[in-house]
């Protein structure tokens, strides 16, 4: 299960960097998802993966899920939630602006206006 | 438990809760917002005093024993940062509502408030992931704080800003789940602890988590390669937003000194100081080209970001207690230039166009820029003069000595430069017409004014100023008081719930 999820947390680093990497703010906004859903699995993954255990230390308990990561990647997601919908927001906004859907606001096609 | 410790972060998100209820920008809303952010400068004050006997305030969160709640920690750092928090905010919000600032757009009170929050809040944790979150709320409420009133180069700066701080934060995450899972630890105590007793086979690890929090950090602090966003956010925004965002760089410093000093001891100050040198550079040879004035303030922070770095790469009592002098001195005077510059702006039209018709005060706003502009290149009498002295002497007994001086002193030769350009440009190269620019009201100016006499002032409190930096210095460089005060507080707590 391991190099399974390590195969995917690659994956989606990859094509998530990839994806920021373009000019587009859509593109953009996608790849930034992308990595987020790789940082949500990254930091599940720290807290080693286990199966049906009990997330709490009991009494004559040895064994036991790690309930801390999977408190913080609910923070990570709600949070990295609010901002791609913040973003996608801006970058709506941008192409009202500038008239253009460049991260940098000039269309490549064009030469660049006046400042 | 002193309850005193999570009101600077409980007053601001109540404050901007009931904000955002009211009318946007209401008489009422104004008044509420105001009251809110001046009762932060006296609560800053009694935590400075409180701070100020070199002892360690430990809050436990629904007192939760330390390794296992969140804590909140209030020593000599965090205090000096609240008050300069408190200090920067009250002035710029009074300009913001002074110039219906806050009328551009909506909910600027309540995002205002959450920006202070989450100032607060990262100056005050003592835990990894929870400065992991109020980086995120003074993260939000900034992004909406300088997009506030749109228009076209607002907008696209702020695409930039937000993406890359997007980025950032994911950085941010994958850094503090490599050092939970190599650790168990998040409480930055235990986390020093656990380092520190990490076996060999983790080491390497270790460092590209410490590494990955430095390029984290260095991109909230705008250090040489992650600057770039900078000078054009800080140049559209609106000017309250940008004295307040003054401080903004200033937490990724704080965020630095803090978990370095606390959790990875000396190693990663080998980076910071030929980092700190080549940001030094870059800002000044960015304030040279500037030919716009908010522009070149924009630069002079970066410059100001090099010069904390150097200071803390220096690894001294001297080193870190000289840049936490002038870390002081450039926030403030920092910001007044921000609201100054908008002033100056409004009176003799965009600053990139010369000659321009005379501005309506000549004597107060030249008067105020000159004062700025001297504090601001770091020459005497005034207060940048004294933090950049302090650390030149404290690189003079380390193998850096001509490094540092010859590269503090001659970017501070190209800010003089800038600044007496700029000046000369705004100020006497004027076109042979009557103003037709309404003179504003003391009402107006007295932020700038209030902010720029940190100037003097500072000179005049040096010896407090710097005893109290010498003194927090010495704190930060022994942290094995503050891992004493955070675990100390497991067994009480656990001897409390016995008893």
């Amino acid at each position: 299960m391991e190099a399974l999820i390590a195969g995917v947390i690659g994956l989606l680093t990859t094509a998530g960097v990839y994806l920021l990497l373009r000019g587009h703010t859509f593109s953009v906004a996608l790849g930034l998802a992308l990595l987020s859903y790789a940082v949500n699995l990254f930091l599940l993954a720290m807290g080693r993966l286990t199966l049906n255990r009990p997330p709490i230390l009991g009494s004559g308990q040895t064994d036991y899920a790690d309930p801390v990561p999977q408190a913080l990647v609910l923070t990570a997601i709600v949070i990295g939630f609010a901002m791609t919908a913040f973003l996608i927001a801006l970058a709506l906004r941008t192409r009202y602006e500038t008239g253009s859907d460049q991260v940098d606001g000039v269309e490549t096609t064009d030469p660049a206006p006046d400042p | 438990m002193n309850h005193a410790l999570i009101l600077p972060i409980l007053l601001p998100f109540l404050a901007g809760i009931s904000l955002l209820f009211l009318k946007t920008s209401s008489m009422l809303t104004r008044r509420l917002s105001l009251m809110a952010t001046v009762a932060l400068v006296p609560l800053a004050v009694l935590l400075l005093i409180l701070a100020g006997d070199g002892g360690y305030r430990v809050y436990l969160l629904g007192h939760w024993p330390a390794p296992f709640g969140i804590v909140l920690m209030l020593d000599r750092l965090s205090a000096l940062l609240l008050l300069l928090t408190a200090l920067v905010a009250t002035p710029a919000l009074w300009y913001a509502v002074a110039t219906d600032g806050d009328r551009q757009g909506r909910y600027f009170h309540p995002l205002f408030q959450f920006q202070l929050m989450g100032l607060n809040g990262a100056f005050l944790t003592g835990d990894l992931f929870n400065l992991f979150v109020f980086f995120e709320i003074l993260l939000m409420a900034s992004y909406s704080l300088l997009l506030h009133g749109g228009g076209r180069e607002r907008v696209r700066a702020g695409l930039h800003y937000v993406i890359l701080n997007l980025t950032g934060s994911a950085l941010f995450l994958i850094a503090i789940g490599t050092l939970y899972g190599l650790t168990g630890a998040l409480n930055l105590a235990e986390l020093a602890v656990r380092i520190a007793a990490a076996p060999e086979s983790d080491a390497g690890l270790l460092r590209a988590a410490a590494v990955l929090l430095l390029v984290v950090f260095g991109l909230k602090a705008a250090v040489l390669p992650l600057y770039f966003w900078l000078p054009a956010a800080y140049a559209h925004t609106s000017a309250p937003v940008a004295a307040l965002f003054a401080l903004l760089t200033k937490v990724g410093v704080y965020a630095m000194i803090r978990v370095f000093t606390l959790a990875f001891g000396l190693e990663m100050n080998a980076w910071l100081l030929p980092l700190g040198l080549a940001t030094l550079i870059a800002g000044g040879m960015g304030v040279l080209a500037s030919r716009e004035l908010r522009r070149l303030i924009a630069y002079s922070v970066i410059v100001s970001v090099g010069t904390l770095l150097t200071g803390i790469g220096l690894d001294t009592v001297a080193g870190l207690s000289a840049i936490l002098v002038y870390l002081a001195h450039t926030t403030l005077i920092t910001a007044g230039m921000f609201l100054l510059a908008d002033l100056i702006v409004d009176q003799r039209g965009h600053t990139e166009n010369w000659p321009a018709p005379p501005v309506a005060q000549l004597r107060l706003l030249s008067g105020l820029f000159f004062m700025g502009a001297i504090a601001l290149a770091g020459l005497p009498p005034l207060s940048g003069f004294l933090g950049k002295t302090l650390l030149l002497q404290a690189a003079s007994s380390t193998p850096a000595l001509p490094w540092v001086w010859l590269i503090v002193l001659g970017s501070s030769l190209l800010v003089i430069v800038a600044l007496s350009r700029m000046g000369s440009r705004l100020f006497w190269n004027m076109q042979d017409v009557a103003t037709t620019a309404v003179p504003v009201s003391v009402r107006r100016w007295w932020p700038a004014a209030a902010l720029l006499a940190a100037g003097p002032l500072l000179m005049i409190l040096g010896q407090p100023l710097t005893d109290f930096a010498t003194a927090t210095a010495r704190q930060l460089l022994s942290p094995s008081g503050y891992m004493a005060a955070v675990l100390a507080t497991r067994d009480l707590t656990v001897l409390g719930a016995s008893l």
